[in-house]
């Protein structure tokens, strides 16, 4: 199967490991990985700030570098959750508008074919145990995107569970927004770093040395909650877990 | 603390001095956990709770897609059950409704149920300033009225205030308004009910006028319905001689039985009960057909508009008229649990407030156009909303129409609305992040040059960047963006070295 | 122009991009909701109701149709009543064995006579199980409204299992809209200390269900 690995802008400028993570990964599992390299950014972050209308290019653009593949493999929930869910929506307002159909039949073949990357391993790969091998005390945020948007439910904790050496703790409140929320946590500074806060308060009641989830937006945030406050904890990103082997764990 | 929401700064600098008090925080977040796990209990017990969300939904669409001739048969229903019916389309006229009624009875004084609806038009300043008082009975109104205070939730506008408080409030208030609270009063919950039953209940005994909102109208029978638990909407309901409803036209479901749906998710959802104690169902007057002598000898309804209507014109928006006012939405809420209900500028806080005040009012003001702002679109809301309010849809495209401007309906005209001031360079970089986005290679080049300077970055920014580094450190630059080792290493399959 | 028209007008301006949709009321919405939870038989249902009234701090007393009298006049002597509010198409024979001074719900009655009524027995419309509600009509043998609000304690009297519904849809079923409803579940409560419940407040703070039969 060959699938286009959709990485995303932050992962591509700030967090390219997670995107090597996820070529070792899915590429250990059979899987052929293609970089489209005219891939950009989604849009997402226009979009949700009320800027729609900018938005639309970059919506294109996405359809147009992704829409030969069979599949589109992103590991950001949230930026899954932009193609999957409010790409259709783009397409119904551009008709709404009176725009006609263009935007709307431009984005459809993408939407159904995109899949955040623990939904792909489990529902088109049918695996939980990658084979991987990751010796830390973890405990995981499922992000908002991930889990009201994708419905991702369980699939992060079984892939997680199914690691070796990895001891899975609870996080309490862990269906709790960690204050990120793309311009928000610009907009709202104060509630954004106090929503920050008290997630990795939470995360370190766990005694816990990593965090890990599914998007590193959410990461830079808690992450660089962390270092302020001192945790002592670190971020990563499920890919870099899963990624990770007896013969070559993680960093 | 004003008793009003008139020049509230915007969301950002109100929620700043809420997020920094920390009895405010441990109210807020004591009181919100509570009542979380008992809803999702509650709604638990429901296995058809997919459907009832369903039904309520879609009756409220229907209803709101009808709206006139709703209107019409249920004016013509409660007019033949023996109520007047009044059209208010904005506050001031449903004040000045109110006024001349309370007026024409002779009376100088009314108890109120709790209402959103009298709250948003200021109702209470309205009757003051001609000489009539109006008593709030709910008990979370009482502590917001006896503290001058101003209401921060929308089931329990008192949720700010922890029993301490409260019982300082109760000490130091009661008297002025009657009967004084009792000798050693302490702050248990229980006691503070008790004081609350004696200070209100020479009040309700003597009332000759009561005003309420409703929760429920119903078109085919004229039927009003009033949810709540402590018994003081019954005692305004049933006791007073004059009964002076006053609802939002949204109110409006078609049939008696559509209160299956609603009578079965709003309980749940709101204080997380099977059931709530007590509702009151009334049609008409005590002189109507079946009304056997009980209750009020004449029942006014004031449908209101005030901003209803141009919602309803707002295609996306409209979806926020399906609201049943559970505040499930605020007690999920993040945002609201740290920076509590008065941030919102509105009788209508958390994110059903946030997208309600700058449709019903416009987006106008400085806390308005920063209220579509106010959520980090985690959706909690949507999750709980038993009727599928879309919240996180209605916030996005409000912050599109704040900056982007465009058609948009006020007081029933189609007006062009400017792109607000203060967005024009966040505008400007979003457009530009646009152009570099629409090409690869001017991102390259930014993600490059990011590369080659990292060793100069600071882990703190000046200026706007400081929104980001006051709390939170910036991330390292990487020395290559995966882009570069991926053409690098030929996609992972060369031996990878190191960037240069 | 009066407000009338000024907001139906708008109403209907706001919906103009509404394509017309003739899809009648009944289509409208998915009745795919259930119309009880669970199978349950005549007397699991009244062991429901007993059970959901109890959680919400309502005393439930049963008892067989002859011992209803004797029962009535334990618990007003238990609470010490000297007076008891009756409708006035209470069953006579209820209270022939209490010897508490029995007050009409007359309609010249004002809220401070009420007031000083110790208790109040009634029967009530229909009650869910479900729920752990009671509903009364304002019949007959409920009275006006008012006497089941103002005297604090209130014991109601439900014909079991005929009065017995296992859901709000089933319950609205029996109901006239056009009768003033009054559902009563629990006594009198509220929410608004630290939304957390606690009993007591301007109702009846002592609710007695007495299920018969």
């Amino acid at each position: 199967m060959r699938v286009a690995l959709f990485l995303t802008c932050v992962n591509d400028t700030l967090y390219p490991e997670t995107g090597r993570a996820v070529v070792k990964l899915l590429t250990r599992l059979g899987v052929e990985v293609d970089f489209p390299m005219a891939q950009t950014c989604c849009g997402q972050a226009h979009y949700n700030t009320g800027y729609r209308h900018e938005a639309e290019p970059l919506a294109r653009h996405f359809s147009d570098v992704f829409e030969e593949y069979e599949a589109i493999v992103t590991p950001s929930g949230s930026c899954g959750a932009m193609v999957r869910e409010l790409y259709p929506r783009m397409g119904e307002r551009a008709r709404a508008e009176g725009r006609g159909e263009a935007l709307a039949a431009t984005l459809a073949p993408v939407v159904p074919k995109t899949y955040e990357l623990t939904e792909f391993l489990v529902d088109v790969l049918a695996v939980t145990d990658v084979g991987a091998y990751y010796p830390h005390t973890v405990t995981y945020h499922p992000t908002c995107h991930g889990l009201r948007g994708l419905g991702l439910g369980d699939r992060p904790r079984r892939l997680l569970q199914a690691v070796g050496g990895l001891e899975l703790v609870e996080l309490p409140g862990a269906d709790e927004c960690c204050g990120f929320g793309g311009t928000f946590a610009l907009k709202n500074p104060d509630v954004s770093a106090a929503m920050g806060a008290d997630k990795v308060r939470n995360a370190e009641s766990t005694g816990a040395q990593v965090l890990c989830a599914a998007d590193n937006s959410c990461l830079m945030h808690i992450g660089g909650t962390m270092t302020r406050l001192r945790t002592g904890m670190r971020p990563v990103h499920i890919a870099e877990i899963l990624a990770s082997t007896e013969r070559e764990p993680a960093r | 603390m004003s008793g009003t929401f008139v020049g509230m700064p915007a969301f950002p600098e109100a929620a700043r001095e809420a997020v920094a008090d920390p009895t405010l925080r441990g109210n807020l977040r004591h009181a919100t956990h509570t009542i979380r796990a008992k809803r999702a209990a509650a709604v638990a017990e429901m296995s058809d709770w997919v459907e009832l969300r369903e039904a309520g939904r879609r009756i409220k669409d229907h209803t709101l897609r009808r709206l006139d001739r709703y209107l019409v048969q249920l004016e013509e229903a409660v007019t033949a059950a023996g109520g007047t019916v009044h059209w208010a389309a904005d506050a001031d006229e449903a004040n000045r409704i109110v006024t001349r009624l309370v007026k024409e009875t002779g009376e100088s004084e009314v108890v109120k149920v709790k209402s959103m609806a009298t709250q948003e038009i200021g109702l209470n300043e309205a009757l003051e300033a001609e000489g009539i008082r109006a008593y709030e009975t709910d008990l979370a109104e009482l502590i917001v009225q006896l503290g001058r205070d101003r209401p921060s939730h929308i089931l329990v506008p008192a949720i700010h205030r922890n029993r301490g408080e409260i019982r300082d409030i109760f000490r130091a208030e009661m008297g002025e308004w009657g009967r004084p609270a009792p000798e050693g009063l302490t702050d248990t919950p229980a006691e503070l009910a008790e004081a609350a039953r004696l200070h209100l209940r020479e009040k309700f005994l003597r009332a000759k006028v009561g005003i309420s909102g409703a929760n429920f109208m119903v078109a085919e029978t004229g039927t009003l319905v009033v949810v709540e638990s402590e018994g003081n909407g019954r005692m305004c309901l049933t006791l007073p001689e004059t009964l002076i409803s006053v609802v939002g036209i949204e109110k409006i479901v078609p049939t008696w039985r559509d209160l299956e749906v609603f009578l079965q998710t709003l309980p749940r959802s709101s204080t997380a009960e099977r059931m709530n104690p007590y509702t009151s169902t009334w049609t008409g007057t005590r002189d109507g057909d079946a009304g056997e002598g009980d209750g009020p000898r004449t029942f006014h309804l004031v449908l209101l508009d005030n901003g209803r209507t141009d919602t309803l014109a707002d295609e996306v928006g409209r979806q926020a008229l399906r609201c049943i006012r559970c505040s499930a939405c605020l007690n999920v809420c993040p945002v609201y649990e740290r920076a509590g209900g008065h941030a919102y500028g509105s009788v209508y806080p958390g994110p059903i407030g946030a997208i309600l005040s700058p449709q019903l009012r416009g987006t106008g003001s400085e806390i308005d156009a920063s209220l579509p702002y106010a959520s980090s679109l985690c959706g909690a809301c949507y999750e709980v909303c038993p009727v599928a309010i879309d919240i996180p849809e209605v916030l996005v495209h409000l912050r599109e129409r704040v900056v982007e401007g465009g058609l948009v309906t006020r007081e029933g005209n189609k007006v062009v609305l400017k792109p607000a001031r203060g967005h024009a360079a966040e505008r400007a970089a979003m457009r530009a992040a646009r152009w570099a986005f629409s090409r690869p290679g001017a991102l390259r080049a930014g993600q490059r040059l990011a590369s080659r300077t990292r060793a100069l970055h600071p882990r703190t920014l000046p200026g706007p960047g400081r929104a980001w580094s006051a709390a939170r450190d910036l991330p390292a630059v990487p020395a290559e963006p995966f882009r570069d080792w991926w053409q690098r290493t030929n996609g992972g399959t060369t031996e990878e070295g190191t960037a240069k | 122009m009066s407000s009338r028209e000024l907001i139906l007008g708008r109403v209907r301006r706001a919906l103009a991009d509404v394509p017309p949709d003739d899809t009648p009321y009944e289509d409208a919405a998915p009745r795919g909701y259930l119309r009880e939870h669970g199978a349950r038989g005549a007397e699991e249902t009244v062991a429901l109701l007993a059970e959901h009234l109890a959680d919400y701090r309502a005393i439930v007393h049963r008892c067989g149709e002859s011992e209803l009298p004797s029962l009535l006049a334990r618990l007003l002597a238990e609470r010490e009543a000297a007076t008891v509010l009756v409708p006035t198409g209470l069953d006579e024979t209820w209270l022939a064995e209490s010897d508490v001074t029995r007050v009409a719900d007359r309609a010249e009655s004002d809220a401070h006579e009420l007031d000083a009524v110790d208790s109040v027995v009634t029967a009530c419309a229909v009650a869910v199980a479900e729920t752990g509600t009671i509903v009364l009509d304002a019949g007959p043998d409920q009275g006006r409204r008012r006497i089941t609000l103002v005297p604090d304690h209130h014991i109601c009297v439900v014909r079991a299992p005929d009065q017995v519904v296992s859901s709000v849809p089933l319950a609205l079923e029996r109901l006239d809209p056009g009768r003033p409803l009054t559902w009563i579940s629990g006594p009198s409560a509220t929410s608004d200390i630290e939304l957390d419940r606690v009993e007591g407040v301007h109702g009846p703070r002592t609710l007695e269900v007495i299920l018969v039969g």
